[in-house]
């Protein structure tokens, strides 16, 4: 592995009285494509919050290659979207270009180009016009990996993209995440199911408050870590 | 139709102190409307009563130290309107509780110690005066006051509009894009804070509120996007703001309460005949549904 985009040197988060992830190292390469696994509660969405810069680490230190405003897209857990918001589906991708255009420059009509190209690739050119609130959830979904398009970012942070997505739907995106891959982004998605990650993630980090492996996926994904991460996950209720 | 001017466009012609009165509450109203529809897009129409009667206790200090003094009283309540803003935001951030309960808590000990504190001195007269606003009795200075602060928070609005969307939808986007999503929002509470400030002249700290709120929400059962809400917001505000004035004009009721009760006629009027989420609209919706279902059915 080369040079790292994202270095993790001893990092502990929290919230409030809570220590979610603890003491964790390591590195995510430049252009990798990893899967962050564990049980619920395990810190994954805490530590990616952190990577964000959402969240200031406890302890230890967060090293980003690059300017992390420029470099990195985040796609949220669809809970995190306030869905009632009147704004349409082109205007939710169009906020992918916030740091090209800012909150004050005028939005071209190269940037429109943009943000059709990208509707048109996640399958939603027809759905422009419509309200975010009106769309399906797998529908929402298939916006905001248009609006991580627009965005072009070399780093992208995923949560849960394909909880409560259905099949095609999670195949049209996974589709994209590889091809992000073989565009040589980093990409770190947080993820639950472990036979999609074996059958397409490289790397797997697995997390229990700690990290519990981090490596190649067939070494990380063994019966014997699954096991020990969720014994460490029962052992939290201290 | 010279009936129509009489009834209409007479009073506020013939009477300097109607014209006034029209001219304050339409620069209130289209400067209120579009914050009121932010407040109900953040899910906080409660905020906005909330900072109105923050701004009482500073207003009152003002008042006990200058008597009717417009500009100690604006700086009072200027300061004591962000001061709450700024410890509601701490606490909710500090303690479990949640944002509006705190401000919940805020604004009642700010009613409670603004009325205490005016009628250390004044009279009832002046308290209904500071509850209630002078419509009717809008001076040069406080003319001046208003239409200037709600020429500033429109312009303000314009500025901050697209970063304001973003961290409604998506709180955690800018965050992450480093950009002043925060910021943006403290810009907002400013804004807020300095037009009920500047509309408690008008209308009252109890009744400034309404001319916010109402209209905005009303606006909303009429247009989809946050723009379009907003400019609805300001007519209607305005409108309101005329026919509430003619009300008490030719009723002989006050000023105040006439609008705001206007606003709140429009306010049904679209809760009932709104296009989007009316309850016609809603009951039409149902009757299609069943026709469909039945067809489908057999």
């Amino acid at each position: 592995m080369d040079a790292a985009a994202i270095e993790l040197d001893q990092v502990s988060l929290g919230w409030r009285d809570r220590v979610a992830v603890r003491d964790v190292s390591g590195a995510f390469g430049r252009g990798t494509l990893t899967a962050i696994v564990g049980p619920n509660g395990a810190g994954k969405s805490t530590l990616l919050k952190g990577i964000m810069g959402v969240l200031n680490p406890l302890r230890g230190e967060i090293r980003l290659a690059g300017d992390p405003g420029r470099d990195m897209a985040c796609l949220p857990q669809s809970g995190e979207l306030d869905r009632s918001f009147p704004i349409s589906t082109f205007d939710l991708v169009a906020m992918g270009a916030w740091r090209r255009v800012g909150a004050w420059k005028g939005f071209g009509a190269a940037e429109r180009e943009r943000v059709w190209q990208a509707l048109d690739t996640v399958g939603l050119a027809d759905f422009a016009a419509r309200i975010v609130g009106t769309l399906s959830g797998g529908q929402l979904q298939r916006a905001l990996f248009a609006r991580l398009l627009l965005q072009d970012a070399h780093t992208l942070l995923l949560d849960e993209p394909f909880a409560a997505v259905d099949r095609a739907t999670t195949e049209d995106l996974m589709a994209l995440l590889r091809r992000w891959h073989q565009e040589g982004r980093t990409v770190i998605a947080v993820l639950h199911d472990l036979d999609m990650v074996r059958e397409m993630f490289p790397r797997t980090l697995l997390m229990a408050g700690q990290a519990v492996a981090w490596g190649s996926t067939a070494e990380v994904l063994t019966p014997e870590n699954l096991h020990l991460a969720r014994h460490l996950c029962a052992g939290d209720y201290r | 139709m010279s009936w129509l001017y009489h009834l209409l466009i007479e009073p506020f012609l013939h009477y300097g102190f109607m014209g006034r009165a029209l001219a304050g509450s339409f620069a209130l109203a289209f400067a209120a409307g579009p914050l009121g529809v932010f407040l109900v897009l953040r899910r906080m129409s409660l905020m906005g009563d909330a900072m109105a009667h923050a701004i009482l206790p500073g207003v009152a200090v003002g008042f006990l130290t200058a008597g009717l003094s417009l500009s100690a009283m604006t700086i009072g309540g200027l300061v004591t309107g962000l001061v709450v803003a700024l410890l509601a935001g701490a606490v909710a951030r500090l303690t479990p509780l949640r944002e509006d309960a705190s401000f919940a808590a805020f604004y009642l000990v700010s009613l409670g110690l603004g009325v205490l504190l005016v009628s250390l001195r004044g009279s009832n007269m002046d308290l209904i005066h500071v509850l209630f606003g002078t419509v009717l009795g809008l001076d040069d200075a406080s003319l001046l006051l208003v239409t200037a602060t709600s020429s500033v928070t429109l312009l303000v609005m314009a500025v901050i509009f697209r970063p304001l969307v973003v961290e409604c939808l998506d709180p955690g986007f800018l965050r992450a894009q480093r950009g002043a999503g925060s910021l943006s929002h403290m810009v907002f509470l400013v804004l807020l804070v300095l037009t009920l400030v500047a509309g408690f002249q008008v209308l009252g700290t109890l009744m400034v509120v309404g001319i916010m709120m109402l209209p905005a929400t009303a606006a909303r059962f009429w247009a989809r996007s946050a723009g379009r809400q907003m400019v609805l917001a300001g007519l209607i505000g305005s409108a309101a703001s005329f026919f509430g004035l003619l009300i008490s004009y030719h009723a002989d009721v006050p000023a105040s309460p006439a609008i705001i009760l206007s606003a709140g006629a429009v306010y049904f009027l679209s809760v009932a005949l709104g296009p989007y989420g009316g309850l016609l609209q809603a009951a039409r919706q149902a009757r299609a549904r069943r026709r469909r279902l039945a067809e489908i059915v057999g």
